[in-house]
């Protein structure tokens, strides 16, 4: 019986890749630990290490096929005294298998565990143009982990005091590759390694912005920010207030938030309320690539340091970004990416996905719902909450995090205190589970939010 | 009871093939600086004896932490420094460094009164104040954090090319906080321009540096960074300055940074509602009848025959700053509620 070779997931979040290279061909006998393959993930290159012995009896991908899905049986072992010509007779196709599901494999092997983060990863994008964008304005399809490098790279070349400094940042080219190639164009002096010391380097962050400098410090994710968080809030944002205006702190941290693939519960959480009950931060949250550049180039230029929650499950996904010298958001302004009457969803980040399915689920049901990306969390732009609340009378909200003295209660407040007069229902809150984060796939999948639980809220606010 | 520094002869470099500073001399002041030097020292003590005075009377409020004892330090380091380039840091204890600067004494108690006319414009406290035009970064009340950002303003310097040198003071106690060692691990890893400057005054709070330090010799806490450190007497304004000359010379060539640890001695509570009954009268008495910085410059001077009668018209012009820096304080209007609202953030979103 051969033995199946499946495209293998180098990554928490990878489902597809490259197989760049084949480092063996058919006939070769391999053992364990030989480098057989080069599969690109869109991070980086890595090395696919057979684990079985035997001949290379049929390679099924050829190297260069874009997209192969993870799972997908890529080539053939033949084992110990079986023929390697025999072993090859019954090839699949080699067209890439679909993505399998999460229930028994139909060869009744083990059941593959799905991430609980897979729903919350939408396929969808804005439903209108942002009104930003001229009219005419051509449209490229970008990542959002390259979209935020071009901002760096952009601003970095605008200003001579902007740099960047975090861990892997440089030689590595990010952690999650979102610094890939600033090192090549900027140099060692203004992309910077630090050792793993977040509180050091938080600290000498925002040192150099008081002394005039306009750094963007990377935190590897912002679950590692909790040792720093205290620059962050008593020194980085007090201070202009403490000295009466006199000494600023223009200075973004920056990195991904919120749930990753399965990580576990210290390095899957959301600290878009933490940071945004902090008068004197800017928090900044965007959902698609086209805002995460033209707000990370405004945070980078303000003169009031910013909190810049990115989220890895997105990192990879494409987005339509326009193509524009010098695309600039404003800060402070929420975006409805769907129109409707009957009901404003209001959400952020990774949860304007979800909204966004929940809202076509909806449609097709009748109910026609209003998407309000809040993109920035402080100021939070409640003029636009509230007007698309007088329009439908009708709100739920939508959070990738916990539901206590989340950014969901301060809508509710906000609607409660100034659109109460609007209101036809309760807003309801759309949130994950009050817990930590559990490793099972089952369990994470319980406890994040989704578009099944958005559609239920809908319907409990719409009386339907 | 202060400690004397090390002895010569007992310090042995942990390793004796790297570079080390030599070790400082005493400065040779001339009359004039000798005179300046008193002139700041004196300021500082009766501006700390009066905020002392007017926190009792209820004018000041919240804490309020003195700097009776170490004026020497702040006087004799930043005396050495180029107020052009050179940028200093420090914690809470922060009205020495800043008057230290020529900094009017009027808009710091003012600040301590929190009216309007203070330095921070009443907001920020005896804790937090700031002279972006003095070079002067605060003025930071969380232990400790005044070293990281120190470093950040070294990391500025050195990025900009400017030729300044930071200067971070942190005391006995912040010396045992980890924000301290990642600082150090990176200045010198980066080799910024940063003298460190570590004012032990024998009490973090209530506990004394042997009850809190695992190693209470605290200029040798940068040696597993390759960073030297030199001990220094903080009693001693000449032996101050001469000490910053050292660092100085070794921080400007490119070296990297330098830790100073200055041995000096504080004679009033941790902040004013510390009743100091971890040491006892006399151990406060003794230090001010044997060590005392200011009487040590008075008898410095009578070696260029200044009299202490010569010295009274000094003492009358400083008690008469004092005063109206005082009046002006107690005086000049608290801030309008308006300004509640304003420098929260810098632009308008």
């Amino acid at each position: 019986m051969a033995i199946e070779l499946k495209m293998p997931a180098l990554s928490p979040t990878m489902e597809e890749g490259t197989l760049a290279k084949w480092l063996v061909k058919q006939g070769d006998v391999v053992k364990s630990g030989d480098i057989m393959a080069e599969i690109e993930t869109d991070k980086a290159t890595m090395e696919f290490e057979a684990v079985d012995e035997g001949t290379i009896a049929q390679i099924l991908v050829p190297e260069g096929t874009d997209n192969v899905k993870v799972g997908t049986v890529i080539a053939l072992i033949a084992g110990e005294g079986e023929d390697a010509s025999t072993a090859a007779a019954p090839a699949p196709a080699p067209t890439p298998a679909p993505a399998p599901e999460p229930a028994a494999g139909e060869d009744g092997g083990p059941k593959k565990a799905e991430s609980g983060t897979a729903k919350l990863v939408s396929d969808k994008a804005a439903t209108v143009a942002d009104p930003e964008v001229p009219a005419g304005t051509e449209m490229v399809k970008v990542t959002l982990r390259e979209a935020l490098r071009d901002a760096m790279a952009e601003e970095m070349r605008a200003d001579p005091r902007v740099f960047v400094m975090g861990e892997e940042v440089a030689e590595y080219q990010g952690a999650y590759k979102v610094t890939q190639g600033l090192l090549e164009e900027f140099g060692a002096k203004r992309v910077i390694d630090t050792p793993i010391t977040e509180y050091g380097f938080a600290g000498v962050g925002t040192g150099a912005a008081m002394g005039g400098l306009r750094p963007i410090v990377e935190f590897m994710t912002f679950n590692f920010a909790m040792q720093a968080i205290d620059h962050i809030i008593n020194s980085a944002a007090k201070t202009n207030y403490m000295s009466g205006g006199q000494m600023r702190c223009p200075i973004v941290f920056r990195g991904p938030n919120g749930a990753a693939s399965r990580v576990g519960a210290q390095h899957s959480q959301n600290y878009g309320p933490w940071y945004a009950s902090v008068p004197g931060l800017i928090v900044i949250a965007p959902y698609d690539a086209s805002d995460a550049k033209g707000l990370l180039k405004a945070a980078i230029r303000s003169e009031d340091p910013v909190v810049f929650l990115e989220n890895e499950l997105l990192y990879g996904r494409n987005f339509e970004v326009p193509k524009l010298d010098d695309w600039v958001l404003p800060i402070g302004k929420a975006r409805i990416v769907r129109p409707g009457k009957d009901v404003t969803i209001v959400s952020y980040s990774i949860g304007v996905g979800v909204a966004l399915d929940a809202a076509e689920t909806l449609a097709g049901e009748g109910i026609d719902a209003e998407v309000v990306d809040l993109r920035t969390l402080r100021p939070l732009d409640t003029a636009t909450v509230l007007e698309s609340l007088k329009k439908t009378n009708r709100m739920v909200v939508v959070e990738e995090g916990w539901p206590v003295c989340s950014i969901a209660s301060e809508i509710v407040a906000v609607a409660m205190e100034q659109g109460f007069d609007d209101l036809d229902a309760p807003v309801l809150r759309v949130t994950n589970e009050d817990v930590p984060l559990p490793y099972a796939a089952n369990l994470e999948k319980l406890a994040l939010v989704d578009a099944a639980r958005v559609v239920s809220a809908v319907k409990k606010v719409t009386y339907r | 009871m202060a400690k004397s520094p090390a002895k010569k002869a007992s310090a042995v470099p942990a390793v004796s093939n790297r570079e080390r500073p030599n070790e400082p001399e005493r400065y040779k002041a001339t009359k004039e600086e000798l005179l300046q030097l008193y002139r700041q020292m004196l300021l500082i003590r009766r501006f700390e004896e009066k905020a002392g005075q007017l926190y009792g009377l209820g004018f000041i409020g919240g804490f309020c932490h003195l700097y009776i004892g170490q004026e020497a330090v702040a006087v004799g380091l930043q005396s050495a420094l180029n107020g052009d380039t050179d940028s200093v840091i420090t914690g809470y204890r922060d009205h020495g460094h800043m008057l230290a600067y020529g900094i009017d004494p009027k808009v710091i108690m003012a600040e301590l009164t929190g009216r309007a006319a203070g330095i921070s414009r009443g907001k920020g406290g005896s804790m937090h104040m700031f002279s972006t035009e003095h070079k002067f970064y605060g003025g930071h009340g969380i232990v400790g954090a005044q070293v990281s950002l120190g470093t950040g303003l070294a990391f500025a310097h050195k990025y900009n090319e400017d030729g300044g040198v930071a200067m971070a003071y942190f005391g006995d106690g912040a010396a045992n906080q980890g924000q301290v060692y990642e600082s150090f691990n990176m200045a010198e890893l980066w080799k910024l321009p940063i003298i460190y400057v570590i004012e032990n005054n024998q009490y973090a709070m209530g506990t004394s540096v042997n009850r809190s330090s695992a190693e209470d010799q605290l200029y040798k806490r940068g040696e597993s960074f390759r960073i030297p450190g030199i001990q220094v007497d903080g009693m001693d304004v000449l032996a101050c300055r001469g000490a910053a000359e050292e660092a100085l010379k070794w921080v400007r060539s490119g070296k990297g940074p330098i830790i100073l640890e200055m041995k000096t001695y504080r004679y009033r509570g941790h902040s004013m509602s510390d009743p100091a009954k971890y040491r006892s009268r006399e151990e406060v008495q003794a230090v001010r009848d044997k060590s005392d910085p200011i009487e040590a410059v008075k008898r410095e001077l009578e070696g260029f025959k200044v009299t202490e009668e010569q010295l009274k018209p000094i003492e009358a012009e400083i008690r008469k700053i004092v005063a109206e820096a005082a009046d002006f304080a107690e005086q000049t209007p608290e801030p309008d509620a308006a300004e509640l609202y304003t420098d929260v953030l810098v632009e308008t979103y």
